[in-house]
């Protein structure tokens, strides 16, 4: 779920033709937006308290053989709320994993590239100090 | 299992019902007409279920009464439909669900709220067989032009007095929505009801 | 004499349309994509999100865009907008300590497991314009190095303070319903949930003014900067249906960690006190601020004189939201018509009566008057 949640529309509908399966469903809960008020701790890990709101987008579907499905990401895009959840319902099917799997693994290669890319990024801003002169001793 | 659906047409089906709702209660003891298409899993009536729907949300923690309580299927489509917490404790509740009016809980255990704030109390949502503004018991009180009468059933054997002692302790209390097979009325803590002698 | 007035709806229309114009400048120049604003004015929109108290990059970059870039205006849009929408729940709260971090600094630590890392900040620019940005051209790309073996694992440094138990533990959790100022009036004093919730929805130029008035000396904290941190975390929902929480998707987060002198009292050994910040994308100034203010207004609690206007909750909650401020300044122009006439009859009466009296070599009524 949190690969589908972070593909691109385009994404979805690539790894759906591409591990072959319908998408065919029918609404549990058509796609729908709402707010997910977002949590902070006071002091980062203390009580929590109400930091503000986030846009978030949900869909439920049913698959003809009966697999249920869902999907709860940030953002309004409904169509891909939608998809998501057909993913999800797939995936529901041990018969079908392996090739959901698959064909979001573009995703995952994608977020862990851009994950990595920032990562060296920010490392490349470390501060790397060094002795001028120790006082005293 | 499989999950009965919601409201076909979410926004207009859930605020024609939270119309009923706000009629009901701006209009107390007055019978009118509750339309739904909805097919829950038993023992939840359509009613309960439309103004669940309508009402409850992930801020208004809902209880529901021992035969409701009992289903799993009850919860698991209210879960799924309102996002609402289900809760075990009556004083937590926003709302309660109540399909054995005859066994409703003493009002006592519910939230009647503060002083400061009398809206933290709770809405009791009751599935009757039977409810007619033709007869029974007068209420008088805001929203009601001289006297309103309202005849429900099953209630408690100490009903009367319940509603009396209700409506004593305005601006506390908890509100009730009385609902029937395609029916529905309100009865808030506002609605005072009269003693026979007055009636 | 009362009378009662309608029109201006076709002025109205009118203006809208003018506004319109307006705000699309000179044809002549390319129109600005949401897009474009959503990546190039970032922070311009990190600002929106924050004190729009939602976070959705392309509604508030939508919602600039509408405003031409007024960010009073555009909270405005934002928060009308939210008001519209149906609230699925609350989040898992985020675990800061997990950030994938583009920026981590300490004022108060040197050296401490993963390292000081600048991150895109303007601290060390030299702030000249730079001309060149007026010609297009794309910048150098950033440089890219291996992060440490320990950068992936970046632990707040009050956690590492407070282990020596030199640093005031955060207040626990208790599982108390948390406070929502949202859904409840305000009831004073005010929980400390609710007071960050304010403040991290607050004006940034109230907020810091206010968190600069303590260091002036309206309310001394004697602040350091324990860390600040930028970066994504994960955010994670439990649906009432589903039992098991799941991936929502990454938000942008900054944190501050203030830490603050106490002398401690009878109870409490002299340790640190702590201020704290967070919020919505790369808002640094504002976490600062935040957290000298969340700071003050512990002074109650921490057993210390209050008298400065940060350290007055309601002073500081009910006049930090941009929205209600700007609502009840900017209510002024819109028609008074009857209460001025009133107004303007009571002065031609006074006056008449001052007149008359003057007339008269009324001593106490012209004393009055002056």
């Amino acid at each position: 779920m949190a690969l589908a949640g972070a593909a691109t529309l385009a994404e979805l509908r690539a790894a759906l033709s591409d591990a072959g399966l319908p998408d065919r469903a029918e609404d549990l809960r058509a796609p729908e937006t709402g707010l997910v008020m977002t949590r902070g701790r006071i002091g980062g890990d203390g009580r929590a308290f109400n930091l503000g709101e986030a846009t978030v987008t949900r869909a439920a579907v049913r698959l003809p053989g009966g697999e249920t499905g869902f999907a709860y990401h940030l953002g309004r895009d409904r169509p891909k709320a939608r998809l998501a959840a057909i993913l999800d319902a797939h995936w529901q099917n041990p018969a079908h994993r392996p090739a959901v799997e698959a064909a979001l693994g573009a995703v995952a290669d994608r977020r862990a590239g851009a994950a990595r890319a920032r990562a060296r990024r920010a490392a490349a801003t470390r501060v790397n100090f060094f002795t001028l002169v120790r006082g005293e001793d | 299992m499989a999950l009965r659906p919601g409201f076909a047409d979410p926004v207009h089906d859930a605020q024609a019902v939270f119309r009923a709702a706000l009629d009901a209660l701006s209009r107390p003891a007055r019978v009118r007409p509750l339309p739904t298409a909805l097919a829950p899993p038993a023992p939840l009536s359509p009613e309960l279920a439309a103004l669940a729907l309508a009402l409850a949300d992930a801020d208004t923690p809902l209880w529901l009464d021992p035969p409701l309580a009992g289903s799993d299927d009850v919860a698991a489509f209210l879960r799924f439909h309102t996002g609402a917490p289900l809760t075990a404790d009556p004083a937590e509740a926003a709302f309660a669900l109540i399909a054995d009016p005859a066994r409703c809980p003493d009002f006592a255990a519910f939230a009647r709220g503060a002083p400061d704030y009398p809206d933290r109390s709770a809405t009791l949502i009751l599935a009757l067989r039977h409810l007619d503004d033709a007869a029974g018991p007068a209420f008088a009180g805001p929203g009601i032009r001289g006297r309103a009468r309202i005849d429900a059933g099953p209630v408690p054997a100490d009903w009367a007095g319940r509603l009396a002692e209700n409506a004593a302790a305005f601006p506390l209390g908890i509100d009730l929505i009385l609902t029937a097979p395609g029916r529905i009325a309100g009865l808030p803590r506002a609605a005072r009801l009269l003693q026979p002698a007055e009636a | 004499m009362y009378v009662a007035v309608k029109g201006g709806e076709a002025a109205i229309d009118n203006a809208h349309r003018l506004l319109a114009e307006r705000r699309r400048g000179d044809p002549a120049v390319p129109e600005l994509t949401v897009a474009q604003i959503r990546e190039q004015m970032s922070l311009l929109v990190d600002r929106v999100m924050a004190e729009g108290s939602l976070y959705d990059p392309d509604l508030a970059a939508l919602a600039l865009k509408q405003a031409r870039g007024d960010v009073v205006e555009a909270v405005f849009l934002v928060r009308a907008y939210r008001t519209t929408l149906p609230r699925f729940g609350a989040s898992v709260p985020v675990e800061t300590g997990a950030m994938a971090v583009d920026r981590r600094v300490s004022a108060t630590f040197k050296d401490m497991p993963g390292g000081q890392v600048l991150g895109p900040t303007f601290d060390y620019t030299h702030r000249l314009i730079d001309f060149a940005l007026a010609a297009a051209g794309e910048p150098e790309p950033a440089a890219e190095a291996e992060p440490g073996p320990d950068a992936a694992l970046c632990p707040r440094v009050t956690d590492i303070l407070g282990q020596a138990g030199l640093l005031e533990a955060s207040p626990p959790e208790a599982g108390a319903p948390v406070g929502d100022l949202t859904r409840e009036a305000v009831d004073f004093p005010a929980d400390r949930a609710v007071r960050l919730q304010a403040l991290a929805r607050g004006d940034e130029g109230f907020v810091l003014a206010l968190g600069y008035s303590t260091q002036r000396g309206y309310g001394r904290t004697h602040p350091f900067v324990g860390e600040i941190r930028c970066g994504t975390v994960a955010v994670e929902f439990v649906p009432e249906e589903l039992g098991f929480s799941v991936p929502l998707g990454d938000v942008p987060l900054t944190e501050c960690q203030m830490v603050n002198q106490f002398h401690g009292s009878g109870d409490v050994p002299p340790q640190f006190t702590r201020g704290y910040g967070l919020v919505f994308g790369q808002g640094e100034r504002k976490a600062m601020a935040m957290a000298l203010v969340d700071r003050s207004l512990r002074a109650s609690e921490l057993g210390e004189a209050v008298g400065a206007p940060a350290q007055d909750q309601e002073f500081v909650l009910a006049h930090c939201d941009s929205l209600q401020a700007t609502g009840f300044v900017e209510h002024l122009k819109l028609p008074h018509y009857v209460d001025f006439q009133a107004e303007l009859e009571l002065v031609r009466r006074l006056r008449a009566e001052h007149a008359a009296a003057r007339a008269q070599g009324d001593a106490p009524i012209r004393e009055a008057a002056e």
